[in-house]
C-alpha cells in the first residue's frame, strides 16, 4: 500500500516536472521528443499506479471491473494533459476532448459510415464467410477424402496476407459495398473452416465409444455430441473472424468506393489534415469492434457454460 | 515412422503399405490443388467474356479460339495460372534484382520492415508478458488492455497512422514497421503469459528450495519452459507481421514494396502485375512460418523434448 501510494506521488510529480519543461520550451510545439517520451511514460506510471492503490484499497468483488477502467481513464488524462501541455499540433495528434467534440457534431456522417461499412459490409461478409466455413468443415468432416486435402490447404492460407486480394475483388465486384462483403466473406471463410474441423475432433474416444455402442448414427453423433463439444473452437473462430471483417471491410475501401464509408472517411479526412474526425472513425471502429465482441463473449458464456475455462473462474 | 520401416526392411508387402500410406497423404492435397486449377481455368472462360467474346467472334468463335483468348488476354478479368507464372518468372528471374521493375526488389523492401516490426513486436511482447507474470497489478491494470487494444482494426487505420507518423521525421521502415509491431506484440504476450506459467508448482517449489531468485526462475525454469508457446505465438506473428507490411504502404506516395505494387496494378487496371505480387506475398509468408517451424524443431530437439 505505502509502495503503490509513494509510485503514485512520484508518477505525478514527474508529469508535473515533464509539463513545466515543455512550458519552459520555447516555443512549445510537441516536437521535443524526449520530452514527449518522457511525459508518455510518467502517464502510463501514473495511470498504472493509481490502479494500483485501487486494487488494494478497494474491495476484491469490484476491482475485476474497475481496475482496468481506472487504469484506462487514466491514460486518456494523460493524453489531454499531455497534448495541452505540449501544445503538440492538431494534425499531429488531437486531444480527446476535440475528438469528442467533433465525434458529438458529426454524428449523421458517422452513422451513414456505420451504415455503409458495418451494416451493409461487416455483418453478411461475416455472417456468410462464417456460415459457408462451417458447412464446408461439415461437408469435409463427412468425407474424409477432403479433409485430407484441403486441411493442408486451408492452414496455408491462414497464414497468407489475404487483404492483398482487396484490388481484385474491387475490380470483380465494383466500388460498392458487394466487394467489401466478398473480401469480408474471403477472410473469414478459412479461419472458421480449421477451427471447426479441429472442433469435430475435439470430443474424447470415450464419449464417441459411447454413442457408436448406442448405434448413433452420424448425424445424431453430430448434434448430440460434437457440434456441442465444437463449440468453444467455434466460438474462437467466430471472435477472430468479427476483428477480420473490419479490418477486410476498411481496408478494401482504400481501393475505391462510393463517397461514403469508414475506411473513404479516414483516408480523405487524413488527406484533409481533419485528425479529429480521423479520430472520430476509430472510436466508431473500436467502439463496434468492442461491441461485436463482448456479444460473442455473452452468446459464448451462454452455450459453453460448461466449460472447464468458465468453471473455474467461478 | 512405419514408411520409415518399411523402406529398410525392403519386404514387399512392406512396400507396398508403405506405398499406400505416401499415397493416403498426398493423394487428397494433390487432388484438391488439382480441381482447383481446373476451376481456375474454367472460370477463365466467363469471367473474361467480357473482354474476349468480340474477339472470339472475330476469330470465328469455337472452342479452340474461346480457349486461346480466354487464357491469353492481356488485361484479364481473372488471368489464367499459366500467365500468372509467366509474369512472376518475368519479374523475379528475368530482370536484376535492384531494378524497380523486379519484385525481389520490392519484396525485399517489404520483407525488411516485416522482420524489423516482428522483431520489435517479440520484445515489446515478451517483456509485457514478463511482466504481467511478475507484477500481479499489471496483470489487473494492464491485460485487459492488451487485449482491447486489438479490437481497433489497427490494420484498417494503418495508412493514416502511416502518414501521422512520417510527419514526426522518423525513418520510413520504423514508422512501417511500427505497424506490424503492434499487430506482432499481442499473440507473443498471450503466448508467453501462459508460456511462463506452465511449469508446474513442483518446479517452481524446487526453485524456491534453491533459494533462487526470481531472475534465476526466470532465466532458468520459466523462459526454457515457454519456449513451444513462444514459437507458436510467433508463427502467427510472423504472418500477420507480412500483412501489416503490406497493407502500410498502401497510403498513396509509396513507390516501393509489394503493397505500393498491388495499389499501382490496381490504379492501372494491370491485373497480372496484382497477382505476381500477391502470389510473391504468399510465398515469403510460407517461407517465414517454414523457416520458424524449422527453428522450432531444432531448438526443442536441443533442450531433449520430445517434439
Amino acid at each position: 500500500m505505502i509502495r503503490a501510494t509513494f509510485t503514485l506521488l512520484i508518477g505525478l510529480a514527474l508529469c508535473v516536472c515533464v509539463a513545466l519543461g515543455f512550458s519552459r520550451s520555447n516555443p512549445p510545439t510537441g516536437q521535443d521528443w524526449a520530452l514527449s517520451m518522457a511525459f508518455v511514460i510518467c502517464g502510463w506510471v501514473t495511470a498504472w499506479s493509481l490502479s494500483w492503490v485501487a486494487d488494494l484499497t478497494l474491495p476484491k468483488a469490484q476491482t475485476r471491473w474497475l481496475v482496468p477502467t481506472i487504469f484506462g481513464v487514466g491514460v486518456i488524462a494523460a493524453w489531454q494533459a499531455y497534448v495541452h501541455a505540449s501544445a503538440i499540433p492538431g494534425v499531429l495528434l488531437p486531444s480527446p476532448s476535440e475528438i469528442y467534440t467533433k465525434f458529438v457534431s458529426s454524428l449523421p456522417t458517422l452513422a451513414a459510415d456505420f451504415v455503409q461499412t458495418i451494416v451493409r459490409a461487416v455483418i453478411p461478409g461475416w455472417l456468410i464467410g462464417c456460415c459457408a466455413g462451417f458447412l464446408t468443415a461439415l461437408v469435409c468432416d463427412r468425407y474424409d477424402f477432403l479433409r485430407r486435402g484441403l486441411l493442408p490447404f486451408g492452414n496455408l492460407v491462414a497464414a497468407l496476407p489475404i487483404v492483398g486480394m482487396a484490388p481484385i475483388l474491387v475490380m470483380w465486384f465494383g466500388f460498392d459495398w458487394q466487394s467489401k462483403a466478398a473480401m469480408v466473406v474471403v477472410m473469414t471463410f478459412f479461419p472458421m473452416l480449421i477451427n471447426t474441423l479441429a472442433g469435430l475432433n475435439a470430443s474424447g474416444h470415450m464419449e464417441r465409444d459411447l454413442m457408436r455402442g448406442y448405434g448413433a448414427s452420424w448425424v445424431a453423433t453430430l448434434l448430440k455430441l460434437r457440434l456441442p463439444a465444437a463449440m468453444p473452437f467455434i466460438f474462437n473462430a467466430l471472435k477472430i473472424n468479427s476483428t477480420l471483417a473490419m479490418i477486410g471491410a476498411i481496408v478494401a475501401e482504400f481501393f475505391g468506393t462510393p463517397i461514403v464509408g469508414m475506411g473513404f472517411r479516414m483516408s480523405t479526412e487524413v488527406g484533409r489534415q481533419g485528425l479529429d474526425m480521423v479520430w472520430a472513425e476509430i472510436a466508431v471502429a473500436a467502439l463496434a469492434g468492442s461491441a461485436f465482441y463482448g456479444l460473442l463473449a455473452l452468446v459464448e458464456l451462454k452455450v459453453t457454460f460448461w466449460h472447464p475455462s468458465y468453471q473455474r473462474r467461478r | 515412422m512405419k514408411t520409415d520401416a518399411a523402406f529398410r526392411s525392403g519386404h514387399s508387402q512392406d512396400m507396398a503399405a508403405c506405398a499406400a500410406s505416401i499415397a493416403m497423404k498426398h493423394v487428397p492435397l494433390l487432388t484438391v490443388t488439382l480441381a482447383i486449377i481446373i476451376f481456375w481455368y474454367a472460370m477463365c472462360i466467363p469471367m473474361n467474356a467480357v473482354l474476349t467474346a468480340p474477339k472470339i467472334v472475330a476469330a470465328g468463335g469455337g472452342f479452340a479460339n474461346t480457349l486461346i483468348f480466354s487464357w491469353s488476354e492481356g488485361r484479364p478479368v481473372l488471368p489464367s495460372p499459366h500467365q500468372v507464372f509467366r509474369e512472376i518468372w518475368n519479374t523475379v528471374f528475368a530482370v536484376e534484382p535492384w531494378a524497380i521493375k523486379s519484385l525481389v526488389y520490392h519484396l525485399w523492401i517489404t520483407l525488411s520492415s516485416t522482420l524489423v516490426g516482428f522483431l520489435m513486436g517479440g520484445l515489446l511482447g515478451t517483456a509485457l508478458a514478463i511482466g504481467i507474470v511478475h507484477v500481479a497489478s499489471l496483470e489487473k491494470s494492464l491485460m485487459p488492455w492488451v487485449i482491447a487494444s486489438q479490437t481497433i482494426p489497427i490494420l484498417a487505420i494503418a495508412p493514416m497512422l502511416i502518414v501521422v507518423l512520417g510527419k514526426t521525421g522518423l525513418p520510413d521502415i520504423f514508422t512501417k514497421a511500427s505497424i506490424s509491431t503492434y499487430l506482432c506484440f499481442f499473440p507473443v504476450t498471450i503466448g508467453m503469459v501462459k508460456g511462463l506459467r506452465s511449469p508446474d508448482v513442483m518446479q517452481q517449489d524446487l526453485m524456491r528450495t534453491y533459494n533462487a531468485s526470481s531472475v534465476q526462475t526466470l532465466w532458468k525454469l520459466r523462459l526454457p519452459a515457454s519456449l513451444p508457446f513462444l514459437f507458436a505465438s510467433l508463427k502467427v506473428s510472423v504472418a500477420i507481421s507480412l500483412t501489416g507490411a503490406i497493407v502500410a504502404e498502401l497510403p498513396t506516395g509509396a513507390v516501393a514494396g509489394i503493397g505500393a505494387r498491388l495499389l499501382n496494378g490496381s490504379y492501372y487496371g494491370n491485373t497480372l502485375q496484382i497477382w505476381a505480387a500477391l502470389f510473391v506475398a504468399a510465398f515469403a509468408a510460407a517461407m517465414l512460418v517454414l523457416l520458424l517451424s524449422a527453428l522450432e524443431k531444432y531448438s526443442l530437439k536441443r533442450m531433449g523434448t520430445k517434439a
